[in-house]
């Protein structure tokens, strides 16, 4: 009989308790962040998305041989002398026409590999991690800043300064050739 | 109320049709929407979570958006099941839940039967809903849907026993079947209310109170039992019956029972504080009595009943949010082992008292 009676008080004690805690929470405030609406800050070394700034690229192509799943792909064309193409923000002489810098996102392992052997610092991590796509190919990132009229034009640019190039070179070794044999008939008839 | 309706369209069957369904359209759907709301609302709190947000201006929208989207729903009807007894189960349903307002006060103007029988009719027509939900459970030909049904069935049958006792205690001594007539007996001030003693006077008012307190908490845990609620929602217990009784339930059919239920929750809130805490009736004098306009008054019993109803919902969702499901046998535990006993002591002191 003690045993009932205590069963029963303890019963509605505890339950008394459980309300009690309950009602204290109705009034903390709530630890829901209303994501979409609310991002939660991210720590300052996060590695996401990459990104390149072109202004400061100067085509070297070690990103792209760093990488470990080789997600860059670069290609590049030389400038030919008049072109000027500035400088870097680091004062560094840019001589190649960038006319292929994609990243494949998808293929990136996010192991910022490719940020450190970086001359100019012009590739790096950003906080940005929201970026599916409903197409894998939107996630290749093309980067190169020229239209590719403008890559047809440098490259034709190029091919052309090189054919005149060698047509220069081949001339000069056809006119040193041609002085060669005019000056030095003699020492062969030795 | 009738004759007001009667003189206003004429017809003294469309009266009764439109007073009937006024209860419907005017109380539970508005009431069911917003308290679905609120239970969500008041978990979250109690979780330190939001809730719903997204739909409309801090989530006020999310129920009519449910609604919106149970009615497009697709009505499913398993190939295995006993159609008609499918068909018809959500309705008896609903239609016992819905039967019980018939004759719960809402204001002194429009009480929907005043019959003598009041407590007595919502009882028996209460046990309609049992039929329902072992209709519903059968007819489903669903392992879960049975459980939960005969679940459910035993529940809301042992529950009915306290309850029972302890309304056969509060007509002792109010000595009266009617609700509106129980209410009448706890008006003017607050400890006129059968919780605080009735309308007894002197040494037995204050002897009466802690077993109305008794009483009271004997009839509110075994309401909580017949309308399913948690700590005994075994019947629909989420982690191991799937949904209990309507499982196989889709659409608009699924909605009903949902209705249903939270009709369950104010018409047993409502039992609750005509029983114990006064009807409608205002704790403290009525404004439309202090100013002279007669017609404010039953709007204020309107408010006070709505108020008082209202409070003892949110509580059962507290409790709800409190505490943990019981296991089947300590179900009956309580049942069988405290509150019947508990019950009886309870009505055989209090018949002293009022013999006193």
């Amino acid at each position: 009989m003690k045993q009932y009676l205590i069963n029963t008080w303890q019963a509605i004690y505890t339950v008394l308790v459980g309300m009690k805690i309950t009602f204290k929470h109705l009034f903390v405030p709530s630890v829901t962040i209303q994501y979409p609406d609310v991002k939660q800050p991210m720590v300052d070394r996060v590695r996401n998305r990459l990104f390149v700034n072109m202004d400061d690229c100067i085509g070297c192509d070690q990103c792209a041989r760093a990488c470990p799943v080789n997600c860059i792909e670069i290609e590049t064309v030389k400038s030919v002398p008049p072109e000027d193409l500035g400088k870097t923000s680091q004062g560094k002489k840019k001589a190649l026409w960038v006319t292929k810098f994609d990243i494949d996102i998808a293929k990136c392992c996010y192991c910022s590999l490719c940020v450190y052997p970086c001359p100019t610092d012009c590739i790096y991590m950003t906080d940005s991690y929201e970026f599916s796509e409903f197409e894998r190919n939107d996630l290749i990132y093309k980067f190169a800043t020229l239209t590719p009229e403008e890559t047809e034009e440098k490259k034709a640019n190029f091919e052309k300064f090189q054919a005149e190039k060698e047509a220069k070179k081949a001339a000069a070794a056809a006119a040193k050739a041609k002085a060669a044999a005019e000056s030095k008939p003699d020492d062969k008839k030795e | 109320m009738y004759e007001i309706l009667t003189d206003i369209i004429g017809n003294q069957i469309v009266a009764y049709v439109i007073a009937a369904a006024l209860p419907l359209f005017v109380f539970i759907l508005p009431f069911a929407l917003v308290a679905v709301l609120a239970e969500r609302k008041v978990s979250a709190f109690m979780q330190d979570r939001l809730g719903p947000m997204r739909t409309g201006p801090y989530g006020l929208l999310q129920t009519v958006a449910d609604i919106l989207k149970l009615i497009q729903k697709e009505d499913i009807v398993a190939s295995d099941t006993d159609k008609k007894l499918f068909n018809l189960a959500p309705i008896l349903v609903f239609a016992g839940s819905y039967a019980a307002f018939a004759a719960i006060p809402f204001t002194s103007a429009y009480i929907g039967s005043s019959a003598d029988v009041g407590i007595f009719f919502i009882i028996a027509i209460s046990s309609l809903v049992v039929a329902g939900i072992l209709m519903a459970g059968w007819a489903s030909n669903n392992k879960y849907s049975l459980l939960g049904s005969m679940r459910s069935v035993a529940q809301i049958i042992s529950y009915e026993i306290p309850a029972a006792l302890v309304i056969l205690t509060m007509v002792m001594l109010t000595g009266t079947l009617s609700l509106s007539e129980m209410t009448e007996m706890q008006t003017q001030y607050f400890w006129n209310w059968n919780i605080f003693g009735g309308a007894e006077t002197g040494i037995v008012k204050i002897l009466l109170i802690p077993f109305m307190l008794v009483g009271f908490i004997i009839f509110y845990i075994s309401s909580l039992a017949e309308v399913n609620r948690t700590p005994f929602d075994i019947p629909e217990a989420e982690s191991e019956l799937v949904a209990g009784y309507h499982t196989e339930y889709s659409g608009m059919k699924f909605a009903m029972f949902f209705l249903a239920e939270y009709a369950n929750m104010f018409a047993v809130s409502a039992i609750v504080v005509a029983l114990f805490f006064g009807g409608y009736h205002s704790p403290f004098g009525y404004l439309g009595n202090a100013i002279g306009i007669d017609w404010l008054i039953p709007v204020e019993q309107l408010f006070w009943f709505t108020v008082k109803g209202t409070f003892f919902v949110i509580v059962q969702m507290w409790l709800r949010w409190t505490l943990p499901r019981l296991r089947v046998d300590q179900l009956m535990n309580v049942c069988w082992k405290y509150l019947i006993p508990y019950a009886f002591v309870n009505l055989i002191i209090v018949g002293i008292l009022t013999l006193l």
